[in-house]
């Protein structure tokens, strides 16, 4: 759209036009501010947790497992090296074996979720397909937080719906 | 032909004056915009050109790429 509508403005004579090919989707997924009807409702990013464990692919299963029991965690967010998620581990994939390579226990490629997504919306989702946690991730798939399904549905209630659905489940 | 900018050359353009544009429907502008854009739906963009400077850089945009 925004395409054609440079188009139209160079066509009717405006000298100077330039184009954010990215758009208002780039610019909620970097969780920046807006303005209108939905800019104060709360939204995925606002309860994701930033603290939640992470490790890389090739690390020992059972390090990882120490290091989230000691934070108080029984989930932690595979990445790579430029923090883009890879896999999750939950209860169940941190209970396998010590010696396993994290890679191989994981899930792999979890449905992840834009920061902008209304925590309505999101706490719906989570009860509809339970889901326990979900990733949070920029657009360019770099881990924001993990959000919890009772933390999103706490935060949620009393909140109003927004007419557009704006969940967009990624690889 | 527009020129593509990304998010940051967007904030620099914006500090120094450019015209920020929503071309998206009305409704989808209420619910949500960029700070300090102005709404002119494409398929007004005609009829509302008069309400835009010539003068200054405009800089127009919808929800991605497509």
């Amino acid at each position: 759209m925004a395409p054609r509508a440079a188009a139209r403005l160079q066509a009717m004579g405006f000298r100077e036009i330039h184009e954010y090919k990215a758009g208002k989707l780039d610019w909620l997924a970097a969780g920046l501010p807006t303005e209108g009807a939905n800019s104060q409702l709360p939204r995925a990013s606002a309860a994701a947790r930033k603290d939640v464990p992470t490790c890389g692919p090739d690390e020992r299963l059972g390090d990882v497992r120490a290091r989230s029991e000691a934070a108080r965690w029984d989930a932690a967010v595979v990445v790579d090296e430029s923090d883009v998620v890879l896999g999750l581990l939950r209860a169940m994939e941190l209970a396998k074996g010590d010696d396993l390579r994290v890679a191989e226990a994981m899930r792999p490629g979890p449905s992840t979720f834009r920061p902008y997504v209304p925590i309505k919306e999101m706490a719906d989702y989570m009860v509809e397909h339970k889901l326990e946690s979900a990733p949070v991730t920029t657009s360019d798939g770099k881990l924001v937080g993990l959000l919890l399904r009772s933390e999103a549905v706490d935060l949620a209630s009393g909140c109003e719906d927004c007419a557009r659905k704006m969940i967009s489940v990624a690889e | 032909m527009a020129t593509l900018i990304d998010r940051e050359q967007l904030q620099q353009m914006v500090d120094s004056g450019a015209q920020l544009i929503e071309v998206l429907p009305a409704n989808e502008y209420a619910e949500d915009h960029l700070p300090g854009a102005v709404s002119h739906p494409l398929r007004q963009l005609e009829k509302e050109s008069g309400q835009i400077d010539r003068n200054r850089p405009v800089i127009v945009y919808c929800w991605d790429a497509a």
